[in-house]
């Protein structure tokens, strides 16, 4: 069991991890950068250690520090939350190299799914669909060729994206939609994707016009064994970033969402994947297609939409797992659903500003009561600070129902009674989107956001 | 000629600076890139013109208001 569990992480997922571990009584301790040292994070944990300056660069992201934090107050444990060192594989095996225990899946797992064309090449061989994509084109190759890069291309098909091999969140994407724009869209992704990530290699893919993005939580007991806790639709997004997540995905048919669960779970088994882990599919809206995205080796941002409907808490699963306890799920008949969950992101954003981020001191934060069907994870007070230097996102706030009508009726009653004070946020746009009449149709698609701006951003 | 301050409308970090003092800088160009929230905003011209001094410097924080250049428009 573990005894002493370091959270590598800040602001609402290590309060999460620090509730859930502090359940099973595991002793715990954060880490702060100076600009967090009086955050919620720190205030609920056992212990926590100072581990540099604001820039995460020069804290949260330097696995030296978090690992000297650990050793240094007898951790024996380190859940990476999600974010910064959270699917760095060097540090994970740094973890296990001086005899910790890491919560999360193997060192190799994290480097197989970290490399998309990798990742690709694993969900083929588990028989699962993956879209049309091209091999690998480093730096210097396909400009050299641009004959060998178009024939590339038309074997793709249009339109396609050109993305970077190292990338993630959507950075450096580009889309083309026909061979006069290929040469070109693929040279500026290789120099973007160099600077960004110190790796050029890009590769294309079939791109779906109209995409729904819909994904799987599995767990896996490292074993060769893995159950799926079915799946979560995230088709809100805005520049590849999620707005709104739910679950059951609206408007899907049961044959396509079990076919989908199963393919997830068969990659986990495949890599005898250890822990939570996240597989993601494009679904074509209209045909109901789906193909393997790519696999989020971590615990998923909008993981509570899983635990509200199936009653699991996946955090406490993973560190029993990691400890050796023993984990509630065992096989995929003691994973049950019931009803919808539906979970926003509350951003310190100005939706009517182009999204620019909001920073400030939260003079006022009040969230609705939790329970009967609501849930909110938040990582702050008032009285904290919204700085620069991290993330925007807030708070999540989480509503479960009979039914998805239901589901979202409370989530907007939620948001009604939210009030913050000193930073602007994105609640109206996100009150507006749930109240949407395609939205409330179920009619969900990646570009929804961009489709109905005039109504979700009207003045 | 009048001269114009170029203001930031965020609270961010100074990334990177693509222009130099004497550049002529067309409306909506970036004069530089801050950083904020893991996310990269360009500070760019509200008018074409002349860019006749950079007010802060690459890694230095500014805060939302703040001149980060001015213009020779």
């Amino acid at each position: 069991m573990i005894r002493k569990l370091l959270v590598a992480n800040r602001g609402e997922i290590a309060c999460r991890v620090i509730r859930s571990a502090q359940a099973l009584g595991i002793e715990t301790v954060a880490v702060f950068s100076e600009a967090d040292a009086g955050a919620l994070h720190v205030a609920l944990a056992g212990q926590a250690v100072a581990i540099g300056p604001a820039a995460a660069t020069e804290s949260y992201l330097l696995a030296d520090r978090v690992l000297a934090a650990a050793i240094e107050t007898g951790a024996d444990a380190i859940h990476p939350g999600y974010g910064f060192l959270a699917e760095n594989a060097t540090f994970a095996a740094a973890v296990e190299a001086a005899g910790l225990t890491w919560v999360g899946p193997t060192p190799q797992s994290i480097d197989d799914m970290g490399d998309k064309e990798r990742a690709r090449a694993i969900a083929r061989a588990a028989g699962v669909p993956v879209l049309p994509g091209s091999e690998r084109f480093a730096p210097g190759d396909a400009p050299a060729d641009p004959a060998m890069l178009e024939a590339a291309a038309a074997a793709v098909g249009y339109p396609l994206l050109v993305k970077a091999a190292a990338g993630g969140g959507g950075i450096g994407m580009r889309r083309v939609d026909d061979a006069s724009g290929v040469a070109a869209a693929v040279a500026a992704t290789q120099a973007l994707a160099a600077r960004a990530f110190k790796d050029g290699s890009v590769y294309l893919e079939r791109y779906v016009p109209r995409a729904r993005h819909v994904e799987v939580q599995v767990f896996g007991f490292g074993d060769g064994r893995a159950v799926h806790l079915y799946e979560r639709d995230c088709s809100i997004q805005r520049r590849f970033q999620k707005v709104v997540e739910e679950s059951p995905a609206p408007g899907l048919s049961q044959a396509t969402r079990l076919a989908m669960c199963e393919a997830a779970t068969a990659l986990a088994r495949e890599q005898h994947y250890r822990g939570a882990g996240t597989v993601e599919f494009v679904v074509d809206a209209d045909s109901g297609e789906f193909f393997f995205l790519e696999m989020n080796t971590r615990i998923q941002v909008e993981h509570p939409v899983t635990e509200m409907n199936t009653g699991a808490d996946l955090v406490a699963m993973q560190l029993l797992l990691a400890g050796g306890g023993a984990v509630p799920i065992q096989a995929q008949q003691d994973v049950s659903a019931r009803g919808h969950a539906v979970e926003v992101r509350v951003y310190a954003e100005r939706p009517l500003k182009g999204f620019l981020p909001s920073t400030g001191t939260l003079a006022t934060f009040e969230m609705p009561a939790a329970g009967d069907g609501l849930r909110i994870d938040a990582g702050v007070r008032a009285g904290d600070a919204i700085s620069h230097w991290y993330d925007p996102m807030i708070a999540k706030v989480i509503a479960h129902g009979d039914t998805r009508d239901a589901a979202i009726d409370r989530l907007l009653a939620a948001l009604a009674a939210v009030r913050i004070e000193g930073v602007e946020t994105n609640l109206l746009f996100l009150q507006r989107t749930l109240d949407h009449p395609s939205f409330r149709a179920g009619e969900v698609f990646t570009g929804f956001i961009d489709v109905h701006k005039a109504v979700l951003l009207a003045k | 000629m009048p001269i114009i301050d170029v203001k930031s409308e965020i609270t961010g970090n100074v990334w990177k600076i693509v222009a130099q003092v004497g550049d002529v800088i067309e409306e909506e160009a970036p004069i530089m890139i801050l950083e904020s929230m893991k996310m990269e905003i360009p500070v760019t011209a509200p008018e074409t013109g002349t860019l006749v001094e950079i007010c802060v410097a690459e890694g230095s924080t500014c805060s939302e208001g703040a001149v980060v250049a001015r213009l020779q428009v």
